[in-house]
């Protein structure tokens, strides 16, 4: 089959990619290696339970009449509804360290005073730093990488404010180990903590099914099932596909979200010299806790808790399998829905070593997911109210997992660290969209999708 | 396509695109953009609209003729009068 533009991969990237592309009457397909769309945002059903993978939150909440920020912007491209989404924002979230707790929802107002009361000798800082955040174009694919550690380090000069700023927004989207990119800094600070939380009540489900139908209405053709074994390059071009069945398939142009590394040894031609390190570090795991009632019933009605047990923030894989001394604790309950969810949940997620993860058999992987929940379940009764003897189900998914679903190299939630802005690789007419050019969030991976259809394909005549 | 009728497809476009902004004073010789929110991206979608629904290639040098909707219809009249 020959298509005017080939997607690699069905998460909210290429998904909207493909909208996009297919609205504008191109041919385009998207393969998609699992038998189910999403990527690192997906979910599964255990034992009669519906679950999500990845999305805890959708960041870049706006209430309605707000029009310049990112998510009425993406709906806008898709011509999709602010309803489609049926987002709910969320109620409370905060970061917790030792000795201080910073709450925020979804008012900016509230955030600022919460720094002050804390931080009162930051004040002024505290605005200078929301003043450069304000004055920079975090979407300039030209702009010049720069670390937000220096950049906040000389603004703020209360090194604990600094690393409870940084804990949320590394946690939800820094593929780099202890630093972040500015830029990267910036989209994450705007869309958690100018903008907010919001979730559907279906989860992540309502927000794939809407981009999945869409896709279909404008015409696109969706394979999922379908593994890439190789492209195939020649005179700088990627020429055809090969899949796993045998098929091959050709395309005027290929967008893969697959992630830049991931996608680079799939080339024919590749020179694994290097490439593998540039893969990202950061993995984590994920404990979830069904429980017999509402979270708020036990007094906690706090939607995302942040949490780190000492002064400094250690964002970085840690050398054992899991690190239990920071980590985000998410109850899915605790949001503004009109009805309440079917049963209470707890999420909590961790930093994790996938290449532990990947050595251990069968029967330590099963052991060794025990333990941890036990360990993790300890340190977050530390925080919020004991649960434990209210759990009914639980399930933890690890780097593996991660891995399964979407394909990155070590289960790297946030792809590489350097990311490919423009979207080019040395064939010209292969892009990159998605984790690894470096819009992030789940509004970020969807943006990635839309700009990376525009400049590549649609803006060509 | 008489000048009108160009005038009343480009509206119809902008307002698709646009679906949350009130268009009903939108003035003919200044910007688009200087009187609603629109942006780069939703700039695009206007160049492919008119692609989509005639057929017509906007080259990315004359973007900047579309920027009033009186300069659009100035230029999309001799690409348009056969249509």
């Amino acid at each position: 089959m020959d298509y005017d533009v080939l997607i690699v991969g069905a998460g909210m990237s290429g998904l909207a990619a493909g909208i996009r592309l297919a609205y504008y009457d191109k041919r385009v397909c998207i393969i998609e290696k699992h038998y189910r769309v999403g990527g690192l945002n997906s979910f599964y059903n255990r034992a009669g339970r519906k679950f999500d993978v990845g999305l805890h939150a959708m960041t870049n909440y706006v209430p309605e009449g707000v029009r310049s920020t990112p998510l009425p912007k993406l709906l806008r491209q898709l011509k999709l509804k602010r309803e489609d989404f049926a987002l709910c924002p969320q109620r409370m979230s905060a970061i917790k360290f030792p000795d201080k707790t910073l709450r925020f929802n979804n008012d900016l107002d509230f955030f600022v005073q919460e720094v002050v009361d804390n931080f009162p000798a930051q004040a002024d800082n505290f605005q200078r730093l929301l003043k450069a955040i304000f004055e920079y174009d975090e979407l300039n694919l030209y702009a010049r990488p720069i670390s937000a550690r220096e950049v906040v380090g000389s603004v703020i000069s209360d090194p604990l404010l600094m690393e409870m700023v940084f804990c949320p927004l590394m946690f939800y989207g820094n593929a780099q180990e202890h630093d972040m990119e500015f830029g990267q800094f910036v989209i994450m600070f705007k869309g958690i903590y100018c903008e907010g939380f919001a979730r559907p009540q279906a989860g992540v489900r309502q927000i794939l099914d809407v981009l999945v139908r869409k896709y279909r209405d404008c015409g696109g053709e969706l394979r999922t099932r379908c593994a890439v074994t190789s492209i195939r390059a020649a005179n700088g071009r990627v020429e055809s596909i090969l899949l796993e069945n045998g098929e091959v398939l050709t395309a005027d142009r290929i967008l893969s979200s697959a992630g830049y590394v991931e996608t680079m040894r799939l080339l024919s031609d590749h020179d694994p010299t290097g490439l593998e390190d540039e893969a990202g570090q950061l993995s984590m795991v994920e404990f979830i806790v069904v429980l017999d009632k509402e979270p708020a019933e036990m007094g906690h009605e706090t939607t995302i808790v942040f949490y780190n047990h000492s002064d400094r923030f250690d964002y970085r894989k840690p050398d054992k399998l899991v690190n239990v001394s920071n980590g985000v604790i998410c109850c899915p309950n605790n949001f503004q829905y009109e009805t309440p969810l079917p049963e209470g949940m707890i999420r909590i997620t961790n930093l994790a070593n996938s290449d532990l993860w990947n050595r251990l058999n069968e029967e330590e992987y099963k052991t060794q997911k025990a333990a941890w929940l036990e360990a993790s379940l300890n340190e977050v009764v530390r925080l919020i109210p004991d649960f434990r003897d209210s759990i009914v189900f639980t399930d933890v998914f690890t780097p593996r997992t991660i891995r399964r679903f979407t394909g990155h190299i070590n289960g790297a939630v946030y792809g590489t660290p350097n990311k490919t802005k423009m979207g080019i690789t040395r064939l010209a007419n292969l892009f990159i969209c998605g984790t690894d050019q470096g819009f992030l969030g789940i509004v970020g991976a969807m943006l990635s999708g839309i700009s990376m259809a525009n400049l590549h394909v649609l803006q060509k005549a | 396509m008489t000048k009108e009728q160009i005038r009343s497809v480009l509206m119809e476009i902008v307002a698709q695109i646009i679906p949350d902004e009130d268009l009903s004073n939108l003035k003919g010789d200044i910007p688009i953009r200087e009187q609603v929110e629109l942006d780069s991206m939703d700039f695009l979608d206007i160049i492919m609209e008119l692609r989509k629904r005639y057929g017509l290639e906007v080259p990315e040098d004359d973007y900047k003729q579309l920027a009033t909707i009186d300069s659009s219809v100035a230029y999309l009249e001799p690409r348009m009068r056969n249509l």
